[in-house]
């Protein structure tokens, strides 16, 4: 947003500066001849004049968009954020220090105990890949980095590359001008930063880049019919899908796009080279990476993308045919039998591969995408993540701002001036949306597509708005050279004055649209410093005399752990805290936010959710050492196990009949005071987390046992602990650390 | 309890069995000793007046240390003895050495003490032996609960043990605290307060030994440092940056059973009296950028206060030390160059103190960096104490061959060890330019590459179609951009003509204003001479084809712009040369003057739309 003024009054001095406008006075004159002398020997071409500014200002919106994202170090500190990172980060480290043999190699048998993981073939390497290699590339140019550093800073570098391929993709599609506002907007904008600050060393933050690079060179294949474009566009796919799960929307969204262009006739050869050589080299380039492995040609989500390649051919074999064929009629009749024949032979292909299981059918993790409602009922472990929740307005509101209204009319310029790029924008945007709309995590992906066309709308409004007024500034210019020397001044006034309202609407309106931009750069802004930079390991809060309190404890738990556990101690808690125990702990975990083993996660919730001592039996057999629960109830912090609580017995209860959610209720009521379930009052967490809790006075004027973060008095507060000891509470009971103990001796 | 008396006996027994006699004819005339244990170092202070009884000269002394209190010596140093009231350390010791005699029990470790100037016969000195003990004393009870106090024990003899014959001896036990659990009574034994006294003794024969046991209440913080290691690194350009790497451990009773936050929380002094809460390191004056972190980040619990005389760190660990617990972190922070670092005949040295910071830590291992600058010479090392010493070297940013680096190893190191060392390299100041330099060329010739790119022509194929056509392309707009530049001249020049013509207004020279006309004649005539090759190269090129009829236009265009110019001119000026009046004038350019402003309109435009191609 940056952006925007400043082409225009760009082309206005290069207007204005070359030819001198005849002045009207001697005294002004004399000025502009030495103007013209002293600028003579540093005057641009326009164009010249042109491409500097517009350098320029991709330099700052490229600097802008890396420096915004750093609020998170300034306010806290160069720290890895969040759970999933915390696992990156660990990775990473690995690969810089083993190498990557035997990165790709590894077995890690510090998480999912006993299980182990083989990481190699479970994660997307992308994003570690880059991370080194930019940390090698630095360490060959002797700058003594440290890899956690770049770890860190991983996210806004790729942030800022992403906004220069946001710039060469609004040129694409529309013009540089366009192109230099979506560069702005993106760099900007809240709901790609809350993914990709200093420190959110995250998939997405490399993939969102990875994405639109794919796409835009999609499109530019598609628009030049290159094959040297195809194929960079099936790189950059090679590259998304080394970096994220979500290269599924791409591989879906192209054909789809496709598929729309096919059946709106703008099939061309363009389009059947850009499409095969991308889809074809791509997914062999795919291939390569172990986690997707053949899923390409076996599993549903892919098959779209193959079934509109197979079309393509049909659609090429009919054109030959039309070609040599000179009778309609022959030609319609063969269409026809041919059509058939490749819809049939698609079908049965599809039905005989699914029924054999050559084909795998979507997973549930499609459907839920698909359907708002579906996780709900039947994937309790996706529901139960807060970002996979359904988006509420307000959160549309909080990470588009005005990019919201602009959108509807950006897609109005889009379909004025519909192109094949314009289709392709449109659909993007059109999809994203409803995938934004059905989890809070893909406004994500939306972004890209609301900022590229909403950065259309402004840029072709603010286009035809200062045209008008540029159009009328010229003839009073004129006209008051002319009024200078003599009174005919008054013809050229009724020529201004034929259409003043258009004048003066198009500045009102100008300078409302200049306006509303800065109040979206202020928005993002204050959305980044305030929302978006935590990392929510490091907890602030304002103290009563508004000093900065900071809440430490979970570092101050996790290096516990790291210095004064056996290295081999096994810690068990909620599948939230497995990656950071197992990167800042260093200690291993039972379960992980890599949720892939549905059934060790509820054997966990069913521990969590047992009495103590058919708690311990379960502890026991998974060898469990040490117990770790997070509890917020001196500090008021809302996110806790006890919080969490019910997921717990819902994934447990998935697998193990014995617990059932409403053991836990009162009246379909969650409580965990007097009125609570017995049930619940004596559970393993309960017990964990409220131990001795009835013995302290949390706040003022409260009985004690007060849960801050409930805001009731405790059920249960004579807590007594058999097979368990309290091992380590941090000093804002944040995190409580419980060791098992060994089985008694006595028979 | 039991098992440690048991202990001592059979010691008292070895000792028993390898009485030796006296080895020269020195004798004791006086010993005081005092025993410090207010910390968990225990710090031994003798002040021994020696006699010689003989007839020869001695310079030498000998000290003797049994074997269990020999391995926790981790200091040992003669000075002296100035009397009370005076300030001790005035910086003389005399040199103390290890010594391996062959008639000596083999039990005790004997050190050395030389002696200023020999001792003659019947002459008698009086000097201070002071001792520091790491990991002499010993928790007991071992392990503790949170609830529980920390007891400790220590043990050596009422007697001074030497291989000279003591004539008086006095011994003097401080203790931190009152409450003594027990302590071995013999004769002469007082307690008063926190200090137990023994003696006075008389006339003991050499090796004479007569265990003690205090077992006493002492809360202090027991930071043991299994490992430090500090790196120090110059740089020449104004600063030292001291780099820490604490390996921590409460070494202590071990604490069992359970960590109780709340019996913590509502009662720190009783639950967990013994644990460590906080540290505080106390840094040159003037130091800067401090930090405090460790391996998963920065430690928000730290204070820092400055004054000229010094910088105190006050920090604390992320959680309270109990007996046994670890912890490692890093402490960082910058001197200033100039305080630390001096030059003598043509060597620089570096002058800085060894040990570490922090208060009363006993270090097991600390080891000592110095990093030097890149192309440091002859490096040699000067320290008051010996220690184990090699090369290395490091890699930092934009280096090529890496630092030097001098490493020095001491293990068993205790505050005593906080002296100044000196490291003595030769740099040249011109190599400190060198990585400026290097970052310099690097900006340098990308940007130069990236120049070079611009104008290189790296199309592979010279005859493809494409190629040749973007070459004639250029040519085009090469021209174009000529006819541009022609044409504003010619604008120039028109401006010029109205000026002119201003004038005359004014002044009323009508010859200067013919002057000018004439000039203005003959400029364009050789402008548009200039425009007409460009034209015929235009109409003949294939590429201009789209853009020839807005060109010409504009060349015709500014053509006529031209004539009416003229032919307002010369009315004007006619109608000057006829004296006219100002009104008559106005009505007779008046259709002029309309059209032109139109033309120049059309031109601008025109002038607009070429130049965005």
């Amino acid at each position: 947003m940056v952006g925007k003024p400043e082409p225009v009054n760009g082309t206005a001095t290069a207007k204005t500066g070359p030819s001198p406008s005849p002045a009207t006075s001697m005294s002004g004159l004399k000025p502009d001849l030495l103007n013209n002398l002293s600028f003579k020997t540093l005057k641009l071409k326009t164009k010249q004049q042109e491409l500097l500014i517009r350098v320029s200002i991709l330099c700052l919106v490229y600097i802008l968009a890396f420096i915004t994202r750093l609020f998170s170090v300034l306010r806290y500190e160069s720290m890895i954020h969040e759970f999933d990172p915390y696992f990156n980060y660990r990775t990473t480290l690995y690969l810089t220090e083993k190498g990557f043999y035997d990165f790709w190699n590894w077995f890690d048998s510090e998480s999912w105990y006993p299980l182990g993981r083989i990481i190699g073939g479970t994660l997307y390497p992308g994003l570690m890949v880059t991370a080194a290699l930019i940390y090698w590339t630095l360490r060959f140019l002797s700058f003594a980095v440290h890899i956690r550093e770049v770890c860190v800073l991983t996210a806004p570098f790729f942030a800022s590359n992403t906004t220069l391929v946001a710039y060469f993709f609004g040129k694409e599609i529309w013009d540089t001008g366009a192109g230099l506002v979506a560069a702005a907007l993106i760099a900007i904008c809240p709901g790609y930063i809350s993914r990709s600050v200093a420190g959110s060393y995250d998939n997405e933050g490399v993939a969102i880049f990875a994405l639109l690079l794919t796409f835009y060179l999609f499109v530019k294949a598609v628009n030049t019919g290159s094959l040297a474009w195809a194929l960079a566009s099936a790189f950059g796919y090679f590259y998304m899908v080394s970096a994220w799960g979500g290269y599924v929307f791409i591989i879906n969204l192209i054909p789809l796009y496709v598929l729309v262009l096919l059946i709106t006739g703008r099939y061309s050869m363009r389009l059947y080279v850009a499409y095969n050589c991308t889809y074809i080299i791509g997914m062999l380039l795919a291939m390569q990476i172990r986690f997707v492995g053949f899923q390409h040609v076996q599993s549903g989500e892919h098959m779209a993308a193959m079934g509109v390649f197979f079309l393509m051919q049909v659609f090429y074999f009919l054109d030959w045919v039309r070609h040599l064929l000179s009778d309609t009629k022959m030609f319609q009749a063969f269409l026809r039998i041919t059509v058939t024949c490749a819809v049939g032979i698609g079908a049965v292909a599809l039905g005989v591969g699914t029924a054999s299981g050559y084909i795998s059918p979507w997973t549930g993790r499609f459907y839920s995408l698909l359907d708002p409602t579906y996780a709900k009922d039947h994937i309790p472990i996706i529901a139960s993540v807060s970002e996979h929740q359904p988006t509420a307005w307000s959160s549309f509101m909080f990470d588009f701002h005005i990019l919201l209204f602009l959108f509807p009319a950006g897609l109005y310029f889009c379909f004025k001036r519909l192109s094949d790029a314009t289709i392709f924008i449109v659909m993007y945007g059109l999809t994203s949306m409803y995938f934004a709309g059905v989890m809070v995590r893909l406004i994500l992906v939306a972004t890209p597509a609301v900022c590229l066309i909403s950065a259309i709308a402004v840029s072709a409004t603010i286009k035809n708005l200062t045209q008008l007024v540029r159009a009328k500034n010229k003839v009073p210019q004129t006209g008051s050279t002319k009024g200078g020397s003599s009174t005919k001044g008054s013809s050229k006034g009724s020529v201004d004055q034929s259409q003043p309202f258009q004048r003066n609407g198009a500045t009102v309106l100008l300078f409302g649209a200049f306006y509303l931009l800065s109040k979206y750069a202020t928005h993002c802004t204050w959305v980044t410093s305030e929302a978006y930079s935590s990392p929510s390991i490091v907890l602030a809060a304002r103290g009563a005399h508004g000093n900065r309190v900071i809440f430490d404890d979970y570092r101050e738990a996790y290096f516990w752990l790291r210095q004064n556990t056996p290295p081999d101690a096994k810690v068990m808690s909620w599948w939230d805290y497995g990656y950071q125990i197992t990167a800042m702990g260093n200690r291993t975990v039972i379960v992980d936010n890599n949720t892939w083993n549905n059934t060790h996660i509820a054997t966990v919730g069913r521990a969590m959710s047992s009495y103590e001592d058919e708690a311990y039996e379960i502890m026991r057999s998974l060898d469990v050492d040490y117990v770790l629960v997070v509890f917020g109830g001196v500090t008021g912090y809302s996110s806790d196990d006890i919080n969490k609580f019910l997921w717990m017995v819902r994934i447990g209860g998935g697998v193990f009949p014995v617990i059932k959610e409403p053991d836990y209720l009162v009246n379909g009521e969650y409580r965990v005071d007097k009125g609570a379930a017995p049930k619940m009052l004596n559970c393993l967490m309960y017990k964990l987390s409220y131990y001795r809790f009835g013995e302290l006075t949390t706040e003022y004027g409260k009985p004690p046992g007060y849960d801050r973060a409930r805001g009731v008095e405790i059920g249960n507060k004579d807590i007594k602990l058999e097979h368990l000891e309290e091992a380590f509470t941090t000093s804002n009971w944040i995190v409580r650390i419980y060791k098992v103990k060994p089985p008694n001796n006595r028979w | 309890m039991r098992k440690m008396g048991l202990r001592l006996d059979v010691f008292l027994l070895a000792l028993t069995i390898l009485w030796a006699p006296a080895l020269s004819d020195l004798v004791l005339s006086k010993v005081d000793r005092r025993i410090d244990l207010t910390s968990q170092i225990a710090r031994i202070t003798s002040t021994l007046k020696v006699e010689n009884a003989g007839s020869g000269l001695v310079s030498e002394v000998l000290l003797a240390f049994p074997e269990s209190q020999a391995k926790h010596l981790a200091h040992l140093t003669a000075t002296p003895n100035e009397g009370k009231g005076k300030v001790k350390g005035s910086g003389i010791s005399y040199p103390v050495q290890l010594v391996h005699a062959k008639d000596m029990p083999p039990s005790l470790t004997f050190y050395s003490v030389s002696l200023p100037k020999g001792l003659g016969k019947g002459d008698s000195f009086t000097f201070d032996v002071l001792a520091v003990f790491t990991h002499a004393l010993k928790p007991f009870p071992e392990k503790i609960t949170q609830a529980d106090i920390q007891l400790l024990v220590f043990q050596d003899s009422a007697h001074y043990l030497s291989p000279y014959a003591v004539k008086v001896q006095t011994l003097s036990v401080k203790l931190p605290d009152a409450r003594i659990e027990s302590y071995t009574r013999i004769e002469n034994t007082k307690n008063i307060g926190s200090e137990i006294k023994y003696g006075p003794y008389e006339n003991l024969p050499p090796y004479s030994y007569s265990p003690i046991v205090v077992h006493f209440e002492s809360n202090q913080p027991f930071a043991v440092a299994e490992e430090l290691v500090r790196e120090i690194e110059i740089s020449h350009w104004g600063n030292i940056q001291v780099t820490e790497h604490y390996k921590l451990v409460h070494g202590g009773a071990q604490s069992k059973g359970e960590f109780s936050r709340l019996d913590y929380q509502a009662r720190p002094h009783v639950r967990g009296a013994s644990a460590i809460r906080r540290l505080v390191a106390k840094l040159p004056p003037r130091a800067h950028s401090v930090y405090y972190r460790d391996e998963i980040g920065n430690v928000s619990t730290s204070n820092l206060w400055s004054d000229f005389k010094k910088t105190e760190l006050e920090i604390e660990p992320r959680y309270p030390m109990f007996g046994g617990w670890r912890t490692a972190f890093t402490i960082g922070y910058g001197l200033p160059l100039h305080e630390f670092l001096f030059e003598s005949d043509g060597k620089r040295f570096i002058n800085i103190s060894f040990g570490c910071p922090i208060n009363e830590v006993v270090i097991d291992t600390l080891i000592v960096k110095v990093v030097l600058p890149e192309g440091s010479k002859d490096i040699s090392v000067s320290a008051p104490f010996p220690l184990k010493q090699w090369q290395e070297k490091k890699f930092s940013h934009l280096d090529l061959v890496g630092r030097p680096v001098v490493a020095l190893e001491k293990t068993n190191a205790v505050p005593e060890h906080n002296q100044k060392f000196q490291v003595y390299y030769k740099f040249n100041s011109l190599a400190m330019l060198w990585e400026p330099l290097m970052l310099i060329f690097g900006i340098f010739f990308l940007f130069v590459t990236g120049i070079v790119y611009m104008h290189v022509d790296m199309s592979i194929s010279k005859s493809s179609a494409s190629y040749l056509a973007k070459l004639q392309w250029d040519e085009v707009q090469a021209a174009i951009q000529q006819i541009r530049n022609i044409i504003t001249r010619c604008l120039v020049i028109h401006d010029k003509v109205e000026a002119s013509l201003r004038d005359l207004s004014r002044t009323g020279d009508i010859q200067a204003c013919k002057a000018a006309r004439k000039a203005a004649d003959g400029l364009l005539k050789e402008l548009s001479k200039e425009m007409k090759p460009l034209l015929a190269f235009l109409q003949s090129s294939q590429q201009a084809a789209h853009l020839l009829p807005k060109v010409e236009e504009l060349v015709v265009k500014v053509k006529d712009l031209e004539e009416r110019l003229m032919v307002k001119h010369s009315t004007i000026v006619d109608c000057y040369e006829k004296k006219y009046g100002g009104r008559e004038i106005e009505n007779r350019v008046a259709s002029q003057v309309q059209k032109i402003t139109a033309l120049r309109q059309e031109v601008d435009d025109l002038v607009e739309f070429i130049d965005e191609i």
